[in-house]
């Protein structure tokens, strides 16, 4: 092929405080070619979709369009420069028309600067024709489902006559007929002489589009080429080979009696089929793509989303667990993945977020006792190596790391016999990842369980005495301590067939 | 540097500054100030502001509404609002009044007042937390819906006619020239602080009005609180409604027309942060303080009450803006 990329990266390095996102990347995309884009969750797919669009100015590097380099000084100058992206979910305005959503920012006007209706219709009209999407262009664009949502956002690329389509997961949420339409019209695009960059998760739909193929890790290209010259072997193979950077605890797990029993959990939409069991001082591991429905089901477990059927069992009598309150009271604690928003108090000092859940036993018939509150916040952020100026200290003002040491804290305090633990060590610092990881391993030893969502690979090889794997709301494997390698849970993951043959 | 040896030797202290220099640097201590000034302001310029019977009956300027603010802080705190309360005044009074030509004695008005405040509230909450609806939304809708219904029962006319000894509520004094409603106030204002500052229900407010999603993730149920609230701030609405009943001796629909406003800034001046999270009642009692000598210290002065609606607008804004203004000069 002698075609020219109509895009490349060059040398791109991005750091945000304390991680490095993007380290000397590049990457080029030529017209009228799919080029996929894999690595694990974390390997700075997302950061790359956000350097292209001119959502993140890179600190170092070039960005060259038909060899010219440019700047993005903003999304609207990506967007000038003919790159448009199609996120996983669609950034559109429910309360507008299709038509109205297609052309926000450029809809045509007539001479007196009023929107021209006519024209804005009968183009959308055009676009969606082009595309083979049939969506009237007047109906609120709130009454389509995921599929069509989609389809007026590659209406919208086609529109400004973009020349980069960025794919980012676009399948994740479509039904099987709606992928297999949206696999034609890439095909329709690469036909127009797009340049399509496709990241995926889902190996199948990368051999079924693509033509070419980058892999990232950590922030790193670790390998490109021509999809016809790989397999889904070398691929992972890719994907995995990291040097074990990180150290974790050395311990010998003793496995005692089940705690806990799950049984026919299902939800409408998240999950369907859920049962396993959890015994005493096991770290159970979770693994899955980001969707899976880990996290909802472990909100089922703690009583904040409901299970429409199913059965929990601690110590082998039935409990009935509908609000948080009830959880924490049959021993059941759970140290959410969004830490901002459900996990510390942002607003109150770091004594009151510990105690919160404890009140109970901190105060006297109804009252606060504040000498009680501090020693026992005292207590258990000793416990968990908490770096602070004060236990009065509002704990907004602390590091992502000492966030969750304070958040734990609050768990340790009520004496729990299970902590879920969602992304226990995401986004922190790698001095409180090893404090996080070696408290882990001194709870499982005092007699503790500890199930553990994780999307790090590493970390579940490294902690996880089993795990079980997820996708698309069910559970596909498990696999026990010696069985647990990484081409074995990002087959099970992304649902790639044991080669045989 | 080992871990092991900084755990041991490293002691995070429960508090850096002292509670005293905490005081000192508050929101309370500037509005003690405000209300010296306001204090002085006003008896230089009327020779009639330093008379105890005058003062006492300054008092009536904020008692009632003082009151409401006082519950109505807490519901703030938690992230809510309440607008309704007026409302629940209008239609509190007219249940009394109606209650009237069936021959109910003074307690039986009383109970009659308080509850129907209470039921009120409570259909607030259910608003609120059954059916999800945003409170802002919820109680415009009710603040309509109450006193609706209480001019759908009284027209223009006017109920009257109470007993004697239900004046007591609203005109009576416990010693001197301190009134009922003073010591009520009073009372009240000692009970909610307690509540707010030294129990886990009070706690419990604060954690939800910072972040309610943590909150109920940190196993407090954040529905029954806000619902108790609503609940609270409608009893408490009815308990105005007898005082202020009492105290004019009849009832019109349009009783305590405005209210809502008034108390919202009372509360917002208090110091309570209008997005929840953070606030005292001793504030709230406070900024009762300033507003009723400024309303006191206008009327002295003949100042017409459309200038005294301006006042209160700006008093509002600058309120608001001064907090944000506040905090941001202390970060900074």
């Amino acid at each position: 092929m002698t075609d020219l990329p109509v895009l490349t990266l060059s040398g791109i390095t991005k750091t945000f405080p304390g991680v490095k996102a993007l380290s000397d990347v590049s990457l080029s995309l030529f017209p009228g070619q799919v080029t996929a884009l894999v690595g694990e969750n974390g390997a700075g797919k997302s950061t790359l979709v956000k350097v292209l669009t001119g959502i993140y100015q890179p600190d170092m590097g070039k960005i060259l369009i038909d060899g010219a380099p440019v700047i993005f000084a903003s999304a609207i100058a990506a967007s000038e420069h003919g790159i448009t992206a199609i996120h996983q979910e669609t950034v559109l305005f429910d309360e507008l028309s299709v038509a109205e959503n297609i052309f926000i920012g450029h809809a045509p006007c007539t001479r007196r600067g009023l929107i021209d209706w006519k024209t804005l219709n009968s183009k959308a009209r055009d676009l969606l024709a082009r595309i083979g999407a049939d969506i009237d262009p007047n109906t609120p664009l709130k009454e389509l489902g995921i599929a069509n949502k989609h389809l007026v956002a590659i209406a919208r690329a086609l529109s400004v006559d973009a020349r980069v389509v960025v794919m980012d997961e676009p399948t994740a949420a479509l039904s099987h007929k709606e992928i297999q339409e949206l696999y034609d019209l890439v095909d329709r695009l690469k036909a127009e002489g797009k340049a399509i960059l496709f990241i995926s998760h889902k190996f199948d739909e990368v051999f079924r589009l693509a033509d070419r193929f980058t892999v990232f890790r950590d922030g790193k290209m670790v390998g490109e080429g021509k999809i016809e010259d790989t397999n889904s072997d070398a691929l992972v193979q890719l994907m995995v080979g990291r040097e074990v950077s990180q150290i974790f605890p050395n311990r010998t797990s003793v496995i005692g009696d089940p705690v806990l029993t799950v049984a026919g959990y299902d939800h409408p939409t998240e999950f369907a089929d859920i049962g396993f069991t959890l015994n005493k001082g096991e770290i159970l591991g979770f693994y899955g793509l980001v969707g899976s429905g880990r996290s909802e089901v472990m909100q089922a477990l703690f009583g904040v989303t409901k299970p429409t059927r199913g059965v929990m069992r601690i110590g082998g009598k039935i409990v009935i667990i509908r609000t948080p309150a009830e959880a924490i009271q049959h021993g059941i604690v759970y140290v959410p993945e969004d830490r901002g928003a459900q996990g510390a108090v942002a607003g109150l000092p770091i004594f009151q977020n510990v105690t919160l859940p404890s009140l109970v036993r901190t105060s006297r018939k109804g009252f606060i006792r504040l000498a009680k509150e501090f020693a026992l916040a005292r207590e258990y952020t000793t416990r968990m190596d908490l770096r602070a100026a004060s236990l009065n200290q509002d704990v907004a003002n602390l590091s992502g790391g000492n966030q969750q040491k304070v958040v734990i804290a609050k768990w340790l305090a009520t004496q729990p016999k299970v902590i879920i633990m969602d992304e226990p060590t995401k986004g922190i610092d790698v001095g409180s990842k090893a404090a996080v990881h070696s408290f882990m391993a001194e709870l499982v030893a005092q007699g503790l369980s500890i199930i553990m969502v994780s999307s790090e690979i590493p970390e579940i090889i490294g902690m996880s005495d089993r795990v079980i794997v997820m996708r698309e709301g069910r559970l596909v494997d498990e696999l026990a301590r010696k069985d647990i390698t990484a081409e074995a849970l990002i087959r099970a993951a992304a649902g790639i067939e044991e080669v045989t043959s | 540097m080992s871990l092991q040896d900084d755990i041991k030797t490293r002691i995070i202290p429960d508090r850096l500054n002292s509670r005293l220099s905490g005081y000192l640097k508050s929101w309370e201590s500037l509005l003690v100030a405000v209300a010296v000034a306001v204090f002085i302001i006003n008896s230089l310029s009327s020779p009639y502001f330093l008379d105890a019977w005058n003062l006492s009956d300054a008092t009536f300027n904020f008692t009632e509404k003082g009151l409401i603010a006082l519950a109505m802080a807490l519901v703030i705190i938690s992230g809510e609002i309440d607008l309704s309360v007026a409302g629940i005044i209008a239609l509190a009074s007219t249940a009394m009044g109606y209650a009237l030509q069936f021959d109910v004695g003074t307690v039986g008005l009383v109970a009659i007042g308080l509850s129907v405040g209470a039921l009120c509230g409570l259909f607030n909450g259910v608003l609120v937390t059954v059916m999800g609806l945003p409170s802002i939304v919820a109680t415009i809708g009710t603040m309509s819906l109450f006193r609706g219904l209480s001019f759908v029962v009284l027209g223009d006319k006017a109920f009257n006619g109470y007993p004697t000894s239900f004046a007591f509520f609203g005109q009576g004094y416990v010693f001197w020239v301190i009134t009922f409603e003073l010591v009520l106030f009073a009372a009240m204002a000692v009970l909610f602080g307690i509540l707010l500052s030294k129990t886990n229900f009070g706690r419990t407010i604060y954690a939800i009005g910072n972040n309610p999603t943590a909150a109920l993730f940190s196993g407090i149920r954040v529905d029954r609180v806000k619902m108790i609230l609503f609940l609270l701030t409608g009893l408490m609405s009815g308990l105005a409604a007898v005082c202020l009943t009492s105290r004019l001796g009849s009832t019109r629909p349009s009783i305590a027309t405005g209210w809502e406003l008034e108390i919202i800034t009372m509360v917002v001046l208090g110091g309570i942060n209008i997005l929840g999270g953070s606030g005292t009642i001793v504030g709230v009692v406070l900024a009762a303080l300033v507003i009723g000598m400024v309303t006191f210290g206008f009327g002295l002065l003949n100042i017409p009450g459309i200038v005294m609606s301006i006042f209160i607008g700006l008093l509002l804004i600058l309120v608001i803006a001064l907090p944000i203004v506040y905090r941001r000069v202390r970060k900074g």
